[in-house]
């Protein structure tokens, strides 16, 4: 897991092929294939899906843009669904039916609105349980397959389809769960938050581990959604580089209990960079509504000061 | 060399579980259903079965994992009742819309509300259209017979679909009864081993399922989930007459009991024909011409064989143990007089609904509608259709 040469990693066969039909620029496939590159290889896997954008657009029928064996069951069980694939591997293997030599990893993707929201039970539980998978998140805070509705992923006073910008209204209300640290106190072996850098050598490294650590893990991704966000689509890498370097999305992750920062900004920056190149956004830079950006800077410190005390007292 | 014991109808499927050893089973606690995985655990516990178990945290995960499971190869089932399986409901559609013979031990219970945990079939009823077969007990002996025969069913490459089956709550479930089990041996050649065609853990062989179909594909999808159900009925006939030549007992789609002479018929599911069948022996006692027409398969539901077997009575009563709230009648009624009015058997009918959430059925109700059946053929009398018996008087 040491050497890390972006070249050789992006140089390994594609295991999400082209063809699909997801939006250019689309920050979940960004990570779908950055998470599949970790794989081993030789090593087959079985992928999970909740239903979403990236299941709508990835597998519509005759054709599968899915290299590996994949199961899309419904909106609120992608947990549920790879925890038996999981139980199966494990009946299977047990009673001969597979050969020896042979190894599969359980991965599953959901959207936010899939796993924070409608799908939390189902995660929650097979954490607890701890089937030998990841669940991943990838994170583009709203539900984007419907429409741009608000989840509980949704930042504070994003404009939404169902939280919408109005003459009485600043945007969403409330701030969003914080669900990496919630399955973190499942206690299961791995939980990290990550998004995309240049060098994509933190998605990797924490993805690697997530499938090759033993029991339940999560990966809770920032994906950013050009439609949603409303950015320029060329800039995603230029956001993700400033949702970590305003700490609003701390790359962190939680090995065996023990929290651990996997990137702290030489200088943090303040939160209007971040909210500035999104459309969603855009009211709070109106003249009177100083206020609104003054509380969201108050609540990213808040969390920010919070995640440094876990990650130092260790 | 068969064996004896004294078994509930829960009992008697989780020991036809063990005897099948499947490959995984998820499941979550619901009265009255809860003993089967109850039990199944305990064998799992003392080494005496390796299915993996897993204890899911709501019956809407018991079903997800179980589609997964199957998805991957592993033969798969779950147990439930109730509310359980309302919870499971668009997991129930998706077992069947994947073609994944998923098997479900059922344990009839009233749906909500009031919440009551006692027998009737508006569980099951209300998902008598989510594509899954539907297989109903009389007795703990056929709870334990329906099962054996419920992956032979459902795993057959002409039906590839996922089965219920059905044994009435407390009635069947807990009340204990003799019962004759077959062999391990027995149980397990005839089960055999499961070779689905394609699946997940195929290594070298991915596939991938639970597509997104636009509207050019999905139409033919379900045309051939239908297609499906309408070819069970000849695998459930086949797989019925090889236990029955096995095993020395059972059914096909229904039991006719004393209905080839009958002037009148009683028409009805689960435990409560027990009940009905008595009754028609007294009743046959003093030469009433009385049978009981107990159907055992209600998905697929054999229109034309009802009405070739009832066309000769005169009048049949038609028992439904669920409400459909439609104003009109119970499913089985709506069901039954469709398939008559089909084959042009123009009999008298009434519809009655018995036995909500746990009320009693006796053979004085069977009575009671017998002499109603006879009033009307005889006296011309017009009963009120859609009625309920043993309610409680309003006064």
């Amino acid at each position: 897991m040491s050497s890390y040469n972006l070249k050789e990693v992006m140089n390994k066969p594609e295991r999400l092929a082209p063809g699909h039909r997801m939006c250019a620029g689309c920050g979940a496939t960004i990570g779908v294939r950055a998470v599949l590159r970790a794989l081993h290889e030789g090593d087959q896997a079985v992928i999970g899906n909740a239903t979403g954008c990236l299941e709508v657009s990835s597998f519509m029928y005759p054709y599968t843009a899915w290299e590996d064996s994949y199961i899309h069951n419904a909106f609120e069980n992608a947990g549920a669904t790879l925890g038996g694939v999981e139980t199966a591997y494990k009946a299977l293997k047990k009673r001969g039916r597979l050969p020896e030599d042979v190894n599969y990893k359980f991965i599953t993707f959901g959207g936010d609105g899939g796993t924070y929201d409608i799908g939390f039970q189902s995660l929650s539980g097979a954490m607890e349980r701890g089937h030998d998978m990841v669940y991943v998140c990838y994170d583009n805070g709203a539900y984007m397959n419907t429409g741009i509705q608000r989840s509980s992923a949704t930042p504070r006073f994003a404009d939404t389809t169902t939280t919408p910008v109005g003459k009485v209204s600043d945007g969403k209300l409330q701030s969003r769960k914080d669900l990496a640290s919630i399955i973190a106190e499942h206690n299961v072996p791995y939980v990290a938050q990550t998004t995309f850098t240049r060098d994509f050598k933190d998605i990797h490294f924490k993805s690697e581990k997530a499938i090759y650590t033993e029991g339940a893990c999560f990966l809770n991704v920032l994906a950013p959604c050009p439609r949603g966000w409303r950015y320029d689509t060329a800039e995603v890498m230029k956001i993700c580089q400033l949702a970590i370097d305003t700490c609003y999305w701390p790359m962190f992750e939680v090995e065996e209990g023990k929290w651990r920062l996997t990137y702290e900004p030489k200088k943090k920056l303040p939160i209007e960079d971040f909210l500035k190149e999104q459309g969603r956004f855009k009211h709070l830079f109106k003249p009177g509504n100083e206020e609104l950006l003054v509380q969201f800077q108050e609540e990213v410190d808040r969390r920010w000061e919070d995640l440094q005390y876990k990650c130092n007292k260790n | 060399m068969a064996k004896k014991d004294r078994m509930s109808g829960n009992e008697a499927v989780a020991y036809a579980i063990k005897q099948i050893n499947p490959d995984v089973m998820p499941a979550f606690p619901i009265t009255p259903s809860t003993e089967i995985p109850q039990m199944v655990s305990t064998y799992i516990a003392n080494g005496e079965i390796d299915t993996e178990f897993i204890p899911v945290e709501s019956e809407h995960s018991s079903m997800s994992a179980a589609i997964g499971s199957e998805a991957a190869g592993a033969r798969s089932l779950t147990a439930t009742s109730s509310a359980g399986l309302a919870f499971m409901w668009e997991e129930l559609l998706l077992a069947a819309s994947n073609r994944l013979p998923v098997a479900l031990a059922l344990v009839n219970r009233t749906l909500s509300g009031p919440i009551n945990i006692n027998c009737d079939h508006s569980d099951s009823m209300a998902a008598r259209d989510v594509g899954w077969i539907q297989i109903y007990a009389e007795t703990n002996q056929e709870a334990y017979d329906n099962f054996i025969q419920a992956y032979p069913i459902a795993e057959d490459v002409r039906v590839h679909l996922p089965i219920m089956i059905c044994q009435d709550g407390f009635i069947t479930s807990h009340a204990v009864m003799n019962i004759e089990l077959i062999e391990d041996e027995d149980v397990k050649e005839f089960v055999g081993e499961y070779k689905p065609e394609e699946f997940l853990l195929n290594p070298g062989k991915p596939i991938a399922v639970g597509p997104y179909s636009v509207s050019n594909y999905a139409m033919e999808a379900r045309k051939n989930q239908a297609l499906a159900m309408e070819n069970s009925k000849e695998v459930i006939l086949e797989v019925a007459k090889k236990f029955k030549d096995r095993f020395g007992r059972g059914v096909g789609l229904f039991e006719e009991y004393r209905t080839e002479d009958a002037d009148y018929i009683m028409l009805i599911m689960g435990s409560a024909a027990g009940t009905a069948k008595e009754a028609v022996d007294n009743l046959r006692d003093k030469g009433i011409k009385a049978g009981v027409l107990k159907l055992r398969v209600f998905r697929p539901f054999p229109a034309e064989e009802i009405a070739e077997a009832l066309k000769n009575c005169k009048a049949v009563a038609i028992m439904d143990r669920t409400e459909s709230y439609n104003a009109h009648g119970g499913p089985l009624a709506s069901e039954v007089l469709a398939g008559l009015y089909r084959s042009k058997v123009n009999i008298e009918t009434v519809s009655y609904t018995y036995g909500l959430a746990g009320r009693d059925f006796t053979v004085d109700s069977v009575y009671e509608i017998f002499d109603e059946l006879q009033a009307v053929v005889n006296d011309g009398f017009k009963p009120v259709q859609h009625r309920y018996i043993g309610l409680r008087t309003c006064e």
